[in-house]
């Protein structure tokens, strides 16, 4: 009954969708205040109905209905209830909807907090997300319905994947669907935009806060799958180039480019039609990211649902999004003013030199990630292009954008003085010295190019902070003074301050990781390993019975010159439902350094496959990640979203009086 | 001209769509590709066996229908693909022979000692000669072969469930009885 009623909501919402994808439209074009406000309650009765659909299968999963398919192939009574939650996501139909949920939920927020945006923009930006919803709706409805029930019931469940069982996969797709579906914003506005012919100093004020958000939760959601691939999959590797994690990493680098390029638009008027295009092309990549995972064109660990009718679906909801939005951009751009003009050594041209280097660094990860699609087509031999294409392409693209998001910000607006930058970057010069010579003797005779690439990173940081102390004049002006400035800089400086730093973080983790040190031996118990100057000893392996495993449990003693340091448990786990084996990593950290160790094989004498990996500065990373995202929501945070410039207040007062005077 | 300029990502996109829809296109498996070698007899190998272990030879398996897979360690496909080679050895029993494609035998010891061995017999193809002859574009790829020797199937990229299930479980069958 509750699955039913389920089913029944999302039936409404599609109605719901449409009307919201019509009516406000019609209403915008005809200045119709009633029409227009349509998509308010449009947007929030979806959101509803949504929730609702969303709601009755977690109720199916939860009590474990078996005469719904979706609960039987995915999940089974013995599944911690954790894990029975998160299964609801864990699938192909059950991650669609999630993706509509998300959507209704960013349409349901453009409708409560758009008081301030003038009824024309805030219908049409509802409109299109209505469309958008439309699609998925159709989409879900049509070909993959989580609801459809069986007769009679099944016993059981099939159970979840058990790689899927863990927390740290539990909860990356929400979000990474918030930061995908999130830039759904974006694009409705740019569509928006497009239609109305007009892209000014406001428009780009209401967009930031929207990309900002969703930026900060594709950060947070690829960094957990990041982790997750590394603390589960056993290879101590964190980042693998699949074409999903691409897919997720694409939008990511598009979207930062779009946050400072929107900077532009709302500081200096310009750069207007290049925004417009960088939030079309940024919601695109995460409608392919969608496709990629979803129709099996790709094949990938994460790949769940392989169906070419399916495949055909999103592809025509491709077209018509993307096309859509793209032939409207063809049309109508070229009439959008540019604004003001910009030295190339400016701010300006320092974003353009970012939003350069981002875009080419995602066409590059596109081309590598399509490019065993691009054969295929043409019947050509089946070819993965992997790890080093990327490791060369990618990464030599990155270095000078660390190197410029250095010297960026010292910049003014307009036109700049990059000497004197440079000047005023004299104790970057000396840590970034400093950092290559401790590197490179600590580590002497190791791989030059990441004792280069730890320089880079103190490089960023100490910009960062010389960028900062600039600010605040500090040790020019007393110290009281200094701290006075400090405390009136606006939010969104001191967000763009940690993002950055937090990307010094992450380089640092990244170059770093190629002094990892590994040790893959056979032991007994008893026999000990040694790496990194710590010995391993292996004191026993247990079996231990999990909720829906058992499990082979080692204990591993970890000692350093003598001295007992922790002792770490290494598993491996044997689902019988899936008759499937995972390992269980242990991993010690000091938040430097880790120290990682994978249980293998065991044969029939009795000893085990042990795999161990020193990992210097890997926790950096993901740390660096959470820095950078945490930056993203301290501009969030800035005022200037809430509390206008005067015009947006102007529009606001406008805005009223105009739903005023239609009621 | 500035015109042309903005319609420049749409004319990109639809090529990108050109290339979406060719691939997505009717009978277009990606797991199979056509082969010269098919019903061709395979070429003769005679390998060094992995561990020390026996050689692996076309002409000594011959006699039964059998599975070759070409595997390395350097491959994640494969790694995808294990499990499954693992399930078909203990429940279906298939007769399946590795073959570790441009690989250092110590790498492929470690990777079957960690993951496990679902081989019968695995040979040792350092120098890829082997897999040259068969054609292969790059592993996994498996082959089924009958009694007489002779290519009947050929797949290409990690095998998943269904393949095994509907396509070479019941060939190895039907192969077994005539």
């Amino acid at each position: 009954m509750i699955t039913e009623l389920g089913h029944f909501a999302l039936i409404l919402a599609l109605f719901v969708a449409v009307i919201q994808s019509t009516v406000p439209l019609i209403g915008a074009a005809r200045r119709h205040v009633g029409w227009m406000a349509v998509g308010r309650s449009c947007a929030l009765t979806g959101f509803g109905l949504t929730a609702l659909a969303m709601l009755a299968l977690m109720h199916a999963y939860v009590v474990s209905d078996f005469s719904v398919i979706n609960v039987i192939e995915n999940s089974h009574t013995d599944k911690p209830l954790l894990y029975k939650i998160t299964g609801v996501w864990g699938n192909h139909e059950g991650s669609m909807l999630l993706w509509v949920f998300m959507l209704s939920l960013c349409s349901a927020a453009v409708a409560f907090f758009s008081d301030n945006l003038p009824p024309a923009l805030r219908a049409r930006v509802l409109a299109v997300q209505g469309m958008i919803a439309v699609g998925f709706l159709l989409f879900i409805l049509l070909t993959s319905n989580p609801f459809l029930r069986t007769f009679p019931p099944a016993p059981n469940g099939h159970g979840l994947n058990p790689v899927l069982q863990d927390p740290g996969l539990a909860f990356h797709p929400p979000f990474l669907y918030l930061g995908y579906v999130g830039f759904s914003v974006a694009f409705a506005f740019a569509v928006a935009a497009l239609i109305e012919g007009r892209v000014d100093a406001a428009w780009a004020r209401w967009v930031r806060p929207w990309t900002l958000a969703s930026w900060c939760a594709l950060t947070i959601g690829i960094a957990m799958g990041s982790w997750w691939a590394y603390y589960t999959l056993g290879w101590g590797g964190w980042w693998f180039w699949d074409p999903v994690e691409n897919a997720s990493f694409m939008p990511w680098l598009v979207g930062t480019a779009l946050i400072h390029s929107s900077i532009v638009v709302e500081k200096r008027d310009t750069l207007k039609s290049w925004t417009i295009l960088l939030c079309i092309i940024t919601f695109s990549l995460s409608l392919v990211g969608t496709f990629l995972v979803r129709s099996g064109v790709l094949t990938s660990v994460h790949a769940f649902a392989t169906d070419p009718e399916r495949g055909t679906f999103i592809l025509l909801l491709l077209v018509a999004a993307i096309g859509g939005s793209l032939t409207l951009y063809a049309i109508r751009a070229p009439a959008l003013k540019g604004g003001g003009l910009f030295a190339p050594i400016s701010r300006e041209g320092a974003v353009v030199l970012n939003n350069l280097l981002l875009s080419c660094g995602c066409a590059t990860v596109f081309l590598g990630t399509l490019y065993p699609l691009f054969l295929d087509a043409m019947d050509g031999p089946k070819l993965s292009v992997g790890f080093p294409f990327f490791n060369r392409t990618f990464a030599p693209m990155m270095v000078p954008m660390v190197i410029a998001v250095g010297v960026g910000p010292m910049l003014a607006w307009k036109r700049g003085d990059l000497l004197g930058a440079l000047q005023r970057l004299w104790v970057a010069y000396i840590a970034t010295a400093v950092t290559i010579l401790v590197a490179w003797y600590v580590t002497y005779g190791g791989p030059i190019l990441a004792v280069l690439g730890l320089g880079l990173a103190a490089w960023l940081a100490s910009a960062v902070l010389t960028e900062y102390a600039e600010r605040i004049r500090l040790f020019r002006i007393p110290l009281a003074d200094s701290i006075r400035r400090a405390i009136h800089l606006p939010r969104s400086t001191y967000g763009m301050s940690i993002a950055h730093f937090g990307l010094a973080v992450s380089v640092a983790g990244f170059a770093a990781s190629a002094f990892d040190k590994e040790a893959i031996e056979i032991v007994k118990p008893g026999g000990s390993i040694a790496i990194a100057g710590y010995v391993l000893t292996l004191d026993s392996v247990d079996h231990i019975q999990g909720p829906n495993y058992t499990a082979e449990d080692a204990s591993i003693r970890v000692t350093r010159d003598g001295q007992f340091v922790t002792t770490m448990h290494p598993e491996r786990r044997f689902f019988p439902l899936q008759k499937q084996t995972t390992g269980e990593t242990a991993i010690r950290t000091n938040l430097v350094t880790d120290l990682y160790i994978a249980l293998g094989d065991s044969d029939t004498a009795g000893s085990w496959t042990v795999r161990v990996y020193w990992k210097p500065l890997v926790p950096w990373i993901w740390i660096g990640a959470v820095i950078m995202a945490f930056g993203g929501l301290v501009s969030l945070s800035d005022r200037r979203w809430r509390v206008g410039a005067a015009a947006k207040a102007a529009s606001g007062r406008r805005a009223s009086m105009v739903a005023a005077a239609g009621e | 001209m500035k015109r042309a300029f903005f319609l420049l990502p749409l004319v990109i996109f639809l090529i990108i769509v050109g290339y979406f829809a060719i691939s997505l296109r009717p009978g277009h498996d990606s797991h199979e590709l056509p082969s010269a070698m098919i019903s061709q007899p395979a070429p003769g190998f005679d390998l060094a066996g992995l561990n020390d272990g026996k050689p692996l030879a076309l002409d000594t398996l011959k006699g039964h229908p059998f599975i070759v897979n070409f595997f390395a360690s350097w491959c994640v496909p494969c790694r995808i693909e294990h499990p499954l080679l693992m399930r078909m050895a203990a429940q279906n029993h298939v007769p399946l022979y590795g073959i570790a494609y441009k690989d250092k035998p110590e790498d492929s010891s470690r990777l079957l000692a960690n993951f496990g061995d679902p081989y019968r017999q695995v040979g040792i193809d350092r120098d890829g000669r082997v897999g040259l002859n068969f054609g292969v574009y790059g592993v996994p790829e498996t082959y089924v072969i009958d009694s007489a020797g002779i290519i009947r199937k050929r797949f290409v990229g990690p095998l998943n469930a269904e393949v095994v299930e509907k396509e070479l479980l019941p060939l190895l069958k039907q192969l077994g009885q005539s």
